[in-house]
């Protein structure tokens, strides 16, 4: 059936999963205070609905969707807004958030809710229903997952992909999730492929997690179409059309989404949440978190609330070591180095991760010396090196020729630099340039 | 709203912030080391000489890097400057005068790396340049194979020739053994070299030219680290083996058998560390596998059919030159381009 299980390129950092793989998912105590950018997830920031000094309940609605590619934000904690303002955002910009006071001595119980019978909801109204749970993707990306659910006509989607390879070192929130709660994402994937009309989904774990997969195939419904697959340890094996790629044997076309070419991607996690929906009526507020890394005195896996910030989950966890130096939110590959511990975490955050000097492997640059392994290492097939040049003598737009719109920024090429050149640095800036000065159509 | 600021200093860096464990010196000194077995089998079969050559070309080379980078970018201990002194010593006869040994080098990093704009920018491998250079400018020193083997039994020690002949001054070369090599013989005399001794080297030639397997042991190594695009030698050596064994099979006399052709002369140095010179061959494999077949095509063009009997050095450097233009009719083909949707 399927005989490719896995993509061209790509490199093995060490896992490193070791840390927290082992560890149960714990409910972190609450903190003092939340702050809740309104801006947690791609497309247009949600639209604030309170006011200072509303007391809210965890769940509550407090930020609305603006446009199609938005998503609400929800009260994480049940308190008093306290502040509506700017606050320093994982993006290292400062952003719209609010600010909630934690009720002391609050039990932290949401509302009574009603939850949305799945059984005879339209397609519509279930993905309405996920909407309005403000769920967004997971793996890192958050983009409102309800949006990615109305697809085009002309392509029919005809197989839903659940992403559980978590390919990022240190990482284990989605591992723990698969452990510990595989019944809750067999039941989003029920819901999902009833919303899509289609019966066949496939859900790709790497092969390093075999509780996770044993937990996965014990749970497996009878009913559906749905099969579990072991995909080789590889990064970036997690990347959307790396998976797409290793389940499917299909390319997504340059330029192009993967509804086009009939599939749907979930990180494991969303649809955990999207099950979670359906079974609690609740939205999302909170989510399991890897915190780890060599510069933390305890790692752990931990049950956080949207909003908790930097400084008060390290507290719990130990504090930092001495020889700790960067403080990432996400992966140590793609994510975002924090320079302020105030900063709170988001929807999309799966891990805090705490660096030692050694782990990072701090380097001096060398020239390039034209070895190719960037090209080796490219699971896109770019030509790192050529672009690297281009983007040092800031030509920017003949790097549009060498296809840097295709660039996923997964770090590989920087990864194996032995000449440790910052390339995927440099294509952000790239990006990020030519994002602002679109080049004229001669 | 103010932010408490943090007691404990972190640094921001951009993702990744993992790194990948090689480096470039790292990849530089790995090839150096894994020419040291080379050195040592070129001393056992030429004597103190051998060594001498070799450390006269590597001062020429780290002290002319040194005059260039005192005021630029610290690039005097990443081992590239070593390489180019190690590997033109090799391709030296061992009874060279030092002092041209040490304009060779100086000339290899001076003209072809440093004008460049150091390392990463040159066009032609370093040190094969500078033994281009040295063979236009001494072409009589450069041609004066001393005998190696049996003929030096019972006197290791002795130079193999005029090393320590004085600047501009022609060296004699009246009280050393000389013998042509075995490219020397097929060439002009029409005599075959036996193939055991091709392979561990007790033959006459230029110091790095004798023990081929010496040579594929050490390139193996640095294949299997990765520090080596292995598709270059191999590439080399099939179309090399290839189009000598349909010229042996046409007329075995004239021609010589693929074995010969493969052990003789400079081509397994050349093969499997300059023509590999990460700055100076193709990004992509396929491009490799092109400059491979043309270096093995011009290597065996130009030793049956050219005025010299040596022709590694001028294929490799002749397809340095085109090296710009294999990336670019080589660029790999991107991640979702050209593609078709298949059925589940």
């Amino acid at each position: 059936m399927v005989s490719f299980l896995s993509f061209r390129h790509g490199v093995h950092p060490p896992d490193e999963k070791e840390l927290t793989a082992k560890l149960a998912s714990r409910r972190m105590p609450f903190p003092k205070e939340v702050v809740l950018p309104l801006s947690q997830h791609l497309g247009a920031p949600a639209k604030s609905i309170v006011r200072v000094g509303d007391r809210v309940e965890r769940g509550d609605l407090i930020a609305e969707a603006t446009a199609a590619i938005s998503a609400p934000v929800h009260s994480s904690v049940s308190g008093v807004v306290q502040e509506i303002g700017f606050w320093p955002h994982p993006s290292g910009a400062q952003t719209p958030a609010i600010r909630i006071e934690v009720a002391p001595y609050s039990p932290q119980v949401p509302r009574p809710r009603l939850v949305p019978d799945w059984q005879t909801l339209e397609t519509k109204d279930i993905s309405e229903a996920i909407r309005r749970a403000g769920i967004v993707g997971l793996g890192g990306a958050a983009f409102p997952a309800a949006a990615k659910m109305t697809p085009p006509k002309e392509n029919p989607i005809d197989v839903l992909l659940v992403n559980g390879c978590e390919c990022e070192p240190y990482l284990t929130a989605d591992h723990r999730m698969m452990v510990e709660q595989p019944a809750r994402v067999f039941f989003g994937i029920r819901i999902l492929l009833k919303a899509l009309g289609i019966r066949r989904a496939r859900i790709g774990v790497e092969a390093n997690k075999p509780d996770a997969l044993a937990a996965l195939s014990a749970a497996c419904p009878s009913d559906l179409e749905v099969s579990v697959h072991a995909l080789p340890v590889k990064y970036p094996q997690g990347a959307e059309k790396m998976l797409i790629k290793a389940l499917t044997d299909r390319e997504v076309p340059s330029g192009k989404l993967p509804s086009s070419i009939g599939v749907l991607v979930q990180n494991v996690t969303t649809v955990a949440m999207i099950g979670e929906v359906f079974e609690t009526g609740l939205p999302l507020i909170e989510r399991i978190v890897t915190v780890s890394g060599r510069g933390i005195s305890k790692p752990g896996n931990w049950i956080i609330p949207f909003g908790t910030k930097i400084r008060d989950i390290l507290e719990v966890c130990g504090g930092l070591t001495s020889d700790a130096q960067e403080v990432v939110l996400g992966g140590p590959m793609m994510g975002l180095a924090q320079g302020n511990l105030d900063t709170p975490i988001l929807k999309g955050t799966g891990g805090v991760l705490a660096l030692t000097r050694a782990e990072c492997k701090t380097k001096n640059t060398y020239p390039c010396i034209r070895c190719g392994h960037c090209l080796e290492a490219c699971p896109i097939f770019l030509n790192p090196q050529m672009l690297g040049n281009l983007a040092k003598a800031e030509r920017y737009e003949e790097m549009l020729d060498y296809h840097l719109n295709d660039c996923m920024l997964c770090g590989c090429c920087s990864y194996v630099c032995p000449s440790n050149i910052p390339l995927s640095q440099l294509f952000l800036v790239s990006k990020t340039y030519l994002r602002k000065n679109p080049p004229r159509k001669s | 709203m103010t932010p408490t600021p943090h007691s404990q200093p972190i640094q921001v860096m951009a993702a990744p912030h993992f790194k990948g464990p090689d480096s470039t010196p790292q990849i530089m000194w790995s090839v150096v080391a894994s020419l040291c077995p080379v050195i040592a089998a070129s001393i056992y079969f030429f004597g103190p000489s051998a060594l001498l050559v070799i450390l006269a070309s590597c001062a020429g080379a780290i002290v002319t890097e040194w005059a260039f980078v005192r005021s630029g970018p610290r690039t005097l201990f990443d081992g590239s400057g070593m390489i180019t002194g190690v590997l033109l010593g090799l391709t030296l006869p061992p009874g060279f005068p030092l002092w041209m040994a040490f304009v060779g080098g100086a000339f290899g990093i001076g003209f072809g790396k440093m004008i460049f704009g150091g390392l990463g920018q040159n066009i032609f491998n370093p040190a094969l340049l500078g033994r281009a250079f040295l063979q236009a400018a001494f072409p009589v020193a450069i041609t004066t194979w001393s005998a190696s083997g049996e003929a030096w039994a019972g006197s290791w020690w002795h130079l193999r020739g005029d090393n320590f002949a004085l600047p501009l001054m022609s060296p004699h070369v009246v009280d050393t053994l000389t013998g042509a090599t075995p490219l020397g013989f097929m060439k002009f005399e029409h005599t075959a070299t036996s193939n055991l001794d091709l392979l561990l080297g007790s033959v006459n030639g230029s110091i790095g030219e004798t023990s081929g397997l010496v040579i594929l042991v050490s390139g193996a190594y640095l294949a299997w680290k990765n520090f080596l695009n292995w598709r270059i030698p191999a590439s080399i050596f099939l179309s090399v083996a290839g189009i000598a064994s349909v010229l042996h099979a046409i007329d075995a006399a004239r021609y010589p058998s693929p074995i010969f052709m493969l052990f003789s002369g400079g081509l397994m140095l050349g093969a499997v560390f300059m023509a590999t010179d990460m700055v100076t061959s193709p990004v992509t494999n396929r491009g490799c596998w092109i400059f491979g077949i043309g270096i093995g095509f011009l290597v065996v063009s130009i030793r049956i059919w050219g005025g010299l009997s040596e022709g590694v050095m001028y294929a490799i450097l002749l397809m340095n030159a085109l090296v710009p233009f294999i990336n670019r009719i080589t660029q790999p083909r991107v991640f979702g381009t050209s593609v078709k949707v298949r059925s589940l």
